[in-house]
């Protein structure tokens, strides 16, 4: 949905480049005239926190690269080499490191709104799932990543996570020693997740450009969850307004991402990966960074292996069914009472799969993993049926009449019962930009 | 629903769930834990404005040659021992001390190894030729010690491991590797058991009590106890694991106040853009 | 959007127009704040600079040889010359050349020439007792060295540097 660019080029320099590579007219049409719905609230800012994530991780990661060796014998003592020795190697370390974590932080807050305003249903599916795919591209990086370091627990959580794969019936063992490159985590697999880690943030990077090439053609969903319909009452143009409030909220990120690099830059790692690794000593507990804790609960929660792992995938995977599973027309949560429960409900779920799955494989945790597993998936199973119980709430007609209700200037719109599906996107903007 | 209202919300909510399952858990943590949890300590060095104190970080590099360095490797360069922001040893100290060092080098022109005095570029020399060597000769091999406070954390369980994040009265607490070696060294309790420590997981702890009382000299006045060996060496190795500490916490404080006025001007902006529309 | 707004006042434009230029201005110095460690992350690091010298046992080079050395990762050529070749080179101070030097200016003992094995044309590595003086002729590009390692024929534009050495004993030398 471009805001047809009013985009007129002055200088001759630009005119003739225009006419060979039409780059700064479709710049301007995607990030400057673009129309932006005038309702996003700060939730929305997530996007733009994202993109400025991935291309920190990239400068940062570039530059550890340029001084870390990829070495089963010397990749620890190069990456404490990095922190003692090379010039503010320490913050581009801690930045790094750190950075993942809010990476992932930033990156559930985006899907968890996604999730509550209905972001992922028609005409936006194909957007939905590119997103489900990046998310998967994050957690093989992060993970990659975070066995670089060459400790304890990159080293036993690589074993562990590349055993999930010999679950797999059959060619199980075979398809572990192939990861591994051996019959065991060692320089060769080190060697693969080197070139794999700096190999697929660039591969991010181009499924984010379909991401946000998804996201221009349908437009942005928005909290009241209506589409644009004019163009000059809904939006406002991407610049200044949203890129305003975009730089706040990455500012404002910004805060937060630096008070850990600063003043808590080992809190969210764990003390034993300052343990250099040691394939004959297991550390007692062995736990993943934070950001995979809900998934780790799941996998532990099944008794059977190979269940366990399917189950694990399959959390991950079901999310990119979730346009087909729910059904209601009403898009936001916020004109669905039971929806906006069940979502509540399932981010407690979530939080408390994380916090089982930072915690000894011991009771109670495993019953209450198992419940909240049966939770998890619960809020997929449940929500195709939702629309026949659920009373939704007068939906406003148009973006416009949401502010207006919003600011009391006009009376919220008469209680009508929402029976068709809320309108299709528009294929083309009716108004240029002035 | 606002920003406000869902960040409360999701807060609130956090909150519970994080609640409920430490009450569930509670009952399966008593017996988990049956060694007590260190007690914190007060540290020059904590807090976001904290430095090292260069006397107490000489005080425990005496501590750590004279007793800890028999067994443990210490893996970090000698000159960093002159570095700013670390012990500050004068640099004719720290080639002194270097030059007290045996290193092998080689191979010569001959293709031999020769010993020669160490040079402040070199690491310090471990005490056995490699792990192996040092579990024949007592019992277990030490760890090495240059992250040795960044590698020792202790259970802090809910909800006191979100406050140690935030930068509250009683929060930014990351000093639990220098509070565990610090009740470590106290912990030797048993007179008839060397190997018994209280805050040791399981008790059973290979390294014998190894200091006591009046063990190191000390020139400068301080009391040469046991506590305060235990301090001075927990702090020295505190160092040695974040030799950039104080840069870092100088630093940061610049950038988060610079973030500061940064996000203020950003605000002011953003609202004057969008000043006259509804939104 | 602008043709809603009432026309601001000139106090109100000037006020906005300073909130913009500040917010710019302190944007701007954070983006080039972070360019430094970016930029400063490529110089040598702690332990590169702390290698800057290195001891050498010349006790055991006989007269006519040169040993090359490692220093800072580069060649460095201690030559124990000959009385000929000490006769050579000071011989040649008055000869003309591309750098002009006398051979005293070169040595602390004359008996030991000691220079960076790295020809100031290009890089390459110089051969030793080569070339129409004897001293080295580098294969790349064919410049020739004579024994006070001054440049007296061929493309490169200076005489090989000399290290800061010092003489710790008769027979042991620092560089750097």
């Amino acid at each position: 949905m471009h805001g047809l660019s009013t985009f007129e080029p002055k200088n001759g320099f630009v005119k003739w480049l225009e006419a060979r590579l039409p780059i700064l007219s479709f710049a301007h049409g995607s990030f400057v005239a673009y129309p932006t719905p005038k309702n996003l609230n700060y939730w929305w800012t997530f996007g733009a926190i994202l993109s400025f994530m991935l291309i920190a991780q990239i400068i940062t990661g570039v530059v550890l690269t340029m001084h870390y060796t990829p070495e089963a014998t010397l990749a620890f003592s190069s990456v404490e080499k990095i922190m003692r020795d090379v010039n503010w190697g320490w913050l581009f370390r801690y930045a790094h490191a750190n950075g993942a974590s809010m990476f992932f932080l930033a990156v559930y807050i985006h899907m968890f709104r996604g999730l509550y305003y209905g972001s992922y249903k028609n005409p936006r599916e194909v957007l939905w799932i590119l997103g489900v795919i990046i998310f998967l591209l994050m957690m093989a990086t992060g993970f990659m990543g975070y066995v670089l370091v060459w400790g304890q627990m990159s080293f036993w959580g690589a074993t562990v996570i590349t055993n999930l794969f010999s679950a797999i019936p059959i060619f199980g063992n075979e398809i572990t020693t192939w990861l591994w490159g051996g019959y065991s985590v060692d320089n060769p697999t080190l060697n693969r997740f080197f070139a794999l880690h700096y190999l697929l943030p660039f591969v991010i990077f181009a499924v984010v450009g379909l991401h946000v090439w998804a996201l221009h053609v349908t437009g942005q969903n928005n909290p009241d969850g209506v589409e644009i319909k004019d163009v000059e009452k809904d939006c406002v143009p991407f610049t200044p307004h949203a890129t305003m409030k975009d730089g706040l909220g990455v500012v404002v990120f910004l805060l937060l991402y630096c008070w850990f690099i600063f003043y808590v830059p080992n809190y969210l790692g764990d003390a034993d990966n300052y343990i250099p690794a040691n394939p004959l000593k297991t550390p007692p507990h062995i736990v993943p960074e934070w950001y995979f804790l809900p998934f780790y609960a799941i996998l532990r929660a099944i008794p059977d292996k190979l269940a366990g792992v399917i189950a694990m995938f399959a959390a991950i995977a079901v999310l990119a069914f979730l346009p087909w599973l729910d059904k209601s027309p009403v898009r936001s949560a916020k004109y669905r009472p039971m929806y906006k429960a069940l979502f509540w409900a399932f981010v407690v779920v979530s939080i408390g799969l994380g916090y089982c799955g930072a915690m000894p494989a011991a009771e109670p945790y495993v019953t209450v993993s198992r419940v909240l597993s049966l939770l998890y998936f619960g809020f997929f199973a449940i929500l195709p049926f939702l629309p026949r119980w659920e009373k939704t709430l007068p939906v406003p007609a148009t973006i416009a009449e949401a502010v207006l209700a919003k600011s009391g200037k006009v009376e919220p719109p008469k209680p009508e019962p929402v029976k068709a599906a809320p309108a299709k996107a528009p294929t083309k903007s009716t108004r240029l930009w002035k | 629903m606002t920003f406000k209202e869902t960040l409360t919300k999701t807060l609130g909510l956090a909150v519970a769930v994080a609640g409920l399952t430490a009450v569930a858990s509670s009952a399966a943590r008593a017996d988990e834990h049956e060694q007590p949890t260190p007690t914190r300590q007060e540290w020059t060095f904590a807090g976001p404005f904290g430095t090292f104190d260069r006397a107490q970080l000489q005080r425990g590099f005496k501590v750590y040659k004279e007793v800890c360095s028999n067994c443990h490797e210490l893996h970090i360069p000698i000159r960093t021992l002159g570095q700013t922001g670390g012990p500050e040893l004068p640099e004719d100290q720290v080639k002194a001390l270097a030059a007290s060092f045996t290193i092998k080098d080689g191979p010569n022109g001959s293709g031999d190894m020769f010993d020669r005095p160490g040079r402040p570029s070199d690491y310090f020399p471990a005490p056995f030729p490699n792990p192996e060597a040092a579990a024949t000769a007592l019992g277990a091999a030490p760890p090495d010690m240059s992250l040795l406070a960044k590698s020792r954390k202790y259970e802090r369980g809910f909800p006191k491991f979100i406050f140690d994040a935030l930068p509250v009265p009683g929060g930014m607490y990351q000093e639990l590797g220098p509070d565990y070696i610090y009740a470590i060294l106290h912990g030797y309790e048993k007179d008839e058991d060397p190997n018994w420590n209280a805050y040791f997981p399981g008790h059973k702890i290979a390294m014998g009590k190894p200091l006591v009382d009046g063990q190191v000299e000390y020139t400068d006045g301080t009391p040469a106890t046991l506590d305060q060996y235990a301090k001075d060496v927990a702090s020295f190795l505190y160092w040695a694991a974040e030799p950039s500490l104080e840069q870092r916490k100088r630093i940061g404080f610049r950038v988060l106040a610079f973030l500061f006025i940064l996000a203020g001007l950003m605000y002011f902006t953003k609202k004057k853009i969008w000043s006259n529309v509804a939104h | 959007m602008s043709t809603a707004t009432p026309t601001p006042s000139t106090d109100e434009t000037s006020r906005r127009d300073f909130l913009y230029v500040a917010t710019g201005s302190v944007a701007a110095v954070g983006a080039v704040s972070v360019a430094w460690p970016l930029i400063s992350q490529m110089n040598p690091d702690a332990s590169t600079l702390a290698m800057a010298s290195s001891e050498i046992d010349i006790g055991a080079i006989p007269a006519g040889q040169i040993v090359t050395v490692k220093w800072r990762g580069k060649p460095v050529f201690i030559r124990h010359r000959t009385a000929d070749e000490i006769k050579a080179a000071q011989d040649g101070d008055n000869a003309s050349m591309p750098d002009p030097a006398t051979d005293k200016s070169r040595v602390q003992k004359p008996e030991w020439l000691i220079v960076i094995g790295v020809c100031t044309h290009l890089g390459c590595i110089p051969l030793g007792n080569q070339g129409e003086y004897n001293g080295w002729f580098c294969p790349c590009h064919g410049s020739v060295y004579d024994t006070s390692g001054r440049i007296r024929k061929g493309p490169a534009p200076r005489n090989l540097d000399v290290p800061p050495y010092a003489f710790l004993t008769d027979t042991k030398v620092k560089i750097g």
